[in-house]
């Protein structure tokens, strides 16, 4: 570890120590105790506004709901819409930014390393109107060819079946957007976490012969696992709930099988793109649809947790 | 050394940065600032307004205009929706409304608490039509009826040289391009007159109710905004979509059949289709929300319109806030704030028959006694 | 310490005529180039086959090189060196198909913004600008008026309440869950709730926001802390997750060592941990403020949108760079000449991006003040 502490900064702190009492412990402690609460309680209150506000949609009758079969019908395509974009994304993202990251930290050469690690911090600042509009115009352009072979090839695979969209507008398109912007997050807290790993366990998987490869599935990749699990949670938030770019990219529509087709929707989208027309009943809706969401998000950490306690014993500092 | 390097760095961007915050300017458009040559207008204080974005770039004209006359006023609006607009209305959380919508009964019915007994009313301020509009190469105006019209949206004509569509347009020279349907993915007031104007002239193919969404049995392709559907249509070709008419472009647009003859979107048509209109019963004495006649046959009407409401109270609080009010709706129906959202906005101008009336209307606005 | 010194050596120069023992089983030179033409030749023919293109040239070609380079580098080092420089090209190649698209939007973002950007966006505000004026812009009469100056005001000023309140809040718990929570029931109940408050649509915390002001001064509170609120509401979770992380890593011997010394628990924590973790959580504050500066929708309904420079965030309406871009692109000023607004809104990405990287400079700045010497690479 690059980071010890010399002498004189030991002597100046036990000084110090002397000076803050037990005083300054307790208050220090019971600010941080605070936050924590404080946070528990914002978190409990826009729960429960999210309640309040749904709760005339659970009340209504089936009819009244858009779609008119009651809001389990309405809203259960789009809650596969949003697992399934979300899914896209991270499936496409996770390994590209962990090995881009490992790229940053391991592999690249400082001089180029530096620059790209900017870079990526500075991407995940594009607001999602412009992913949205580079999205429409350059990429969804770009795949109609794609989108048109993987029909003729392999359209007898659900997924890919025709006919392809001419505009490229499709749920593959959006995932591969919802990629691209998530791409930043998952690698910019990897990479720290990966420089953090203690140099003297890379040094002795080094010293014991191991190629590079194997010094990093040895020490860095278990150090940093449960940092990148984190890390993929706080993306998998982001493409879950982005509004704007699936908005933009999307040419929504009824739940198909088919993701080189016009159609499907996510929850995120469907909020965006009816909340300024909406009023009383329908808006209610909205925001249960903004309930289902978060409930949604609540089931994946919980699985993520189940996840990350497997890994616990690797965890660096204890 | 890397430290006082970036420190520079950081330094020139720091200066660079105050430089801007020391000398912003609202004065963009370079003119005076016209305080010192108004005629002596006593208006003073903030007016606040949200709604209809479909209004967006008339309001930007109307506040523009009216703060020119009255310096020391500011009028705010933001453009959330019309349902956003309509809510924070009736909450009281603004001083009026811009909708593409009348408020319904139960709105109606709520408004009364804020704005008195006789409840608010709309004044038709921005009236503007919906081009139908299509990208074919060669091929600038075609005319349709409103069943074909329908059958083009619903997806039963696929092809642009269908006979439906050849026997109204002898003249025009047809390809078998496939036609794609580009529909709004937004909920607007839009897509809401523009199906009223379908389940009117063609009841047996357009049968789904009328709403602000379109209707997912006949999903088609789809973008966001006016902007958005106009983009999708120019990159596409043999696409068709709706616009409000001041955003089409170069796309060529659909001669609607009104009566026996066909009728291009332009001001006059539409202003000329909402004289026609007839106003809806059981509301203010004033009120002027109206049903369009979508079925109308009068002669040079362009029936396919958006009209989008000022929303206004006959009372409010304070002696100021009523003056402002009123100021500034009489602003926007006068011929000069008309003409100036023609000239932003390409919007129609109201005829001079209904300007009159949303004199008379503005004319009640007075402070609770 | 350098990556450089963890090289293996991949050739050492061989005497013409026999091979040493020493690089008996190392690669020669030319392998790993000779690979990579032969994958560009059959990239090409395979392409060829399928319906040539130059995407798919590239796909196919790199599919190639993946597959058999590897391949041929086990078969003359060992498995394990096969093994590591498959890990190796794929890297290499995630790192390309990563810049591919990054590059592709910061192209696009340059190559709209660029044009736009000067004193008139910088300087000026919207104020006063209409359909009109655009429509003579667009007509030759005269440069594109109006600017975005009110909206780097208004994003200047809500970011920086949401970060003055976010930051402390986020640390503090992070702290909290680090350092004294010790595994405990309120611990694991607060890092699940602030997983789960990342899935919080950005749109009902904005929602949030307004309704409790509303309840608290009124319908028609809108103005720059609201908007701040919500934001903190979306920013609290990337804080404390970051930091928690960070905090996680700082190896527990220099915890130890200051308490051995007599240090008390909340300067060692201010002395020794935070700053040895600071690079990472000035990181994840960038990356938090980064998160929220680009939200367009919860700023609508809770900061209203003005046309005019606004410098109180408590009171009166204010428009942020990424409202400002929404409704130049969604409503254009002029709905009959969208260009000049098209231009105003790239210009202002533009901007939003470069105030971005200023606020990473700054990080970046504050970061290197409290880190102990040396840290990082």
């Amino acid at each position: 570890m690059s980071t010890t502490l010399t002498t004189q900064e030991s002597s100046a702190l036990a000084e110090d120590a002397a000076a803050g009492g037990r005083a300054g412990d307790s208050v220090f402690a019971g600010f941080s105790l605070g936050a924590g609460i404080l946070i528990l309680a914002s978190l409990a209150a826009v729960a429960l506004f999210l309640f309040l506000e749904a709760l005339p949609t659970f009340q209504a009758s089936a009819e009244e709901i858009t779609g008119g079969a009651g809001f389990w019908s309405y809203i259960w395509p789009m809650v596969i819409g949003t697992v399934i974009a979300a899914l896209i994304a991270i499936v496409i993202a996770t390994p590209i930014g962990v090995l881009v990251a490992l790229y940053i930290s391991h592999y690249a050469p400082p001089r180029i390393a530096k620059p790209v690690g900017y870079v990526i911090d500075l991407l995940a600042a594009i607001p999602s109107v412009i992913y949205g509009a580079w999205g429409t115009t350059v990429l969804a352009a770009a795949l109609v060819p794609f989108y048109a072979w993987l029909t003729a090839n392999l359209g007898f695979i659900p997924l890919f079946s025709g006919p392809a969209s001419q505009t490229g507008k499709t749920m593959l398109t959006v995932g591969i957007v919802l990629a691209i912007m998530i791409l930043p997050i998952i690698t910019a807290m990897s990479r720290e976490i990966f420089i953090q790993t203690p140099k003297l366990h890379e040094e002795a998987a080094l010293a014991l012969g191991a190629t590079r490869w194997e010094m990093i599935r040895m020490t860095v990749l278990p150090f940093a696992r449960p940092g990148i699990i984190s890390s993929v949670m706080l993306a998998l938030g982001r493409a879950l709930g982005e509004t704007m770019a699936v908005a933009l990219v999307l040419s929504g529509g009824p739940l198909t099988a088919s993701l080189v087709q016009s159609g499907n929707q996510t929850i995120a989208a469907e909020i965006a793109l009816n909340f300024p027309e909406a009023y009383g009943l329908r808006l209610s809706e909205l925001i249960a649809a903004g309930l289902i969401l978060f409930l949604i998000t609540l089931v994946v950490n919980m699985i993520a947790r189940a996840i990350i306690a497997r890994y616990k014993e690797f965890s660096g500092a204890n | 050394m890397k430290v006082s390097h970036l420190g520079r760095s950081a330094a020139v961007l720091a200066i660079g940065s105050l430089a801007l915050t020391a000398c912003g300017s609202d004065n963009a458009t370079g003119g005076g600032s016209g305080s010192e040559d108004t005629s002596g207008s006593s208006l003073s204080g903030t007016l606040t307004g949200s709604g209809s974005s479909a209004q967006n770039a008339a309001m930007t004209a109307w506040q523009n205009g009216f703060q020119e006359a009255n310096p020391d006023v500011t009028v705010q609006y933001s453009p959330d929706g019309s349902g956003a607009g309509r809510e924070a209305f009736v909450a009281g959380g603004t001083d009026f409304a811009g909708s593409d919508a009348y408020l319904d009964e139960e709105e109606y019915e709520a408004s009364k608490e804020i704005c008195g007994p006789e409840g608010a009313f709309h004044v038709p301020a921005y009236i503007s039509p919906i081009a139908v509009a299509f990208n074919l190469p060669g091929v600038d105006t075609l005319n349709m009826d409103g069943e074909t019209i329908a059958q083009v949206f619903t997806g039963e004509i696929t092809e642009w040289n269908d006979p439906a569509i050849a026997e109204l347009n002898p003249d025009a020279d047809l390809p078998d391009t496939r036609i794609t349907v580009v529909h709004r993915n937004d909920e607007s007031g839009t897509t809401e007159n523009f199906q009223e104007y379908l389940a009117a002239a063609a009841p047996e193919v357009w049968t789904e109710e009328v709403s602000g969404n379109w209707p997912s049995q006949w999903a088609a392709e789809n973008n966001k905004g006016n902007a958005g559907v106009v983009q999708s249509t120019t990159s596409t070709e043999g696409a068709i979509t709706y616009a409000d008419a001041s955003v089409v472009g170069d796309l060529g647009t659909v001669a609607v059949r009104v009566g026996e003859e066909f009728v291009d979107y332009s001001p006059e048509a539409a202003a000329a289709a909402v004289e026609a209109s007839t106003p809806i019963e059981g509301r203010a004495e004033y009120d002027m929300a109206m049903d369009l006649a979508r079925d109308t046959t009068a002669s040079g009407s362009y029936p396919i319109v958006l009209v989008s409401y000022e929303i206004f109270c006959p009372q409010y609080d304070s002696q100021e806030t009523a003056d402002l009010v009123k100021a500034f709706g009489e602003y926007v129906i006068s011929e000069e704030g008309q003409q100036a959202a023609a000239d932003a906005a390409g919007s129609a101008p109201m005829s001079e028959n209904l300007r009159t009336q949303a004199q008379e209307a503005i004319d009640q606005i007075t402070a609770a006694g | 310490m350098s990556t450089a010194s963890l090289r293996q050596p991949t050739s050492s120069p061989s005497p013409a005529g026999r091979r040493p023992t020493l690089t008996r089983n190392q690669k020669p030179k030319w392998l790993v180039p000779v690979i990579a033409v032969a994958a560009v030749v059959v990239g090409a023919a395979l392409a060829a086959l399928v319906g040539f293109s130059t995407a798919l040239w590239a796909v196919l070609a790199a599919v190639v090189f993946l597959v058999a380079a590897p391949v041929a580098v086990s078969a003359v080092e060992g498995r394990r060196k096969g093994a590591d420089s498959l890990m190796t090209y794929l890297v290499y190649a995630a790192f390309v198909l990563a810049v591919i698209p990054l590059i592709s939007v910061i192209w696009t973002v340059l190559a709209n913004g660029v044009p736009g950007l000067n004193s008139n966006l910088l300087l000026t505000s919207m104020n006063g600008v209409t359909g009109a004026t655009d429509n003579a812009a667009a007509a030759g009469d005269g440069p594109v008026l109006g600017g975005a100056y009110h909206a780097i005001v208004g994003t200047v000023s809500i970011t920086f309440w949401a970060t003055l309140m976010s930051v402390p809040i986020g640390l503090l718990t992070a702290i909290y869950l680090v350092e004294y929570s010790k595994g405990g029931w309120l611990g694991k109940s607060i890092t699940f709730f602030v997983d789960v408050m990342t899935g919080i649509p950005s749109i009902v915390a904005g929602l949030f926001a307004a309704a409790l002001f509303g309840l608290l001064l009124g319908p028609s509170a809108r103005f720059g802390f609201v908007a701040a609120v919500a934001l903190t509401v979306l920013m609290i979770p990337t804080v404390v997750k970051n930091t928690e992380e960070m905090l996680k890593i700082v190896p527990n011997e220099l915890r130890e060592a200051a308490y051995a010394l007599g240090v008390r628990k909340w300067r060692t924590i201010l002395k020794v941990v935070i700053p040895t973790a600071i690079s990472g959580i000035a990181s994840g504050v960038t990356l938090a403020i980064a998160r929220v500066i680009g939200e367009t929708a919860p700023l609508l309904v809770t900061a209203g949108f003005a046309t005019a420079i606004n410098w109180n965030s408590f009171s009166g309406w204010m428009t942020t760079l990424p409202t400002f871009i929404y409704y130049q692109i969604l409503t254009p000023t002029s709905p009959t000449n969208p260009d000049p607004s098209q231009q105003r809104a790239w210009a202002a990405a533009l901007i939003l991006i470069l105030i971005v990287m200023l606020l990473n400079l700054l990080a970046r700045l504050v970061a290197r003040a409290f880190a102990p010497k040396a840290a990082g690479r």
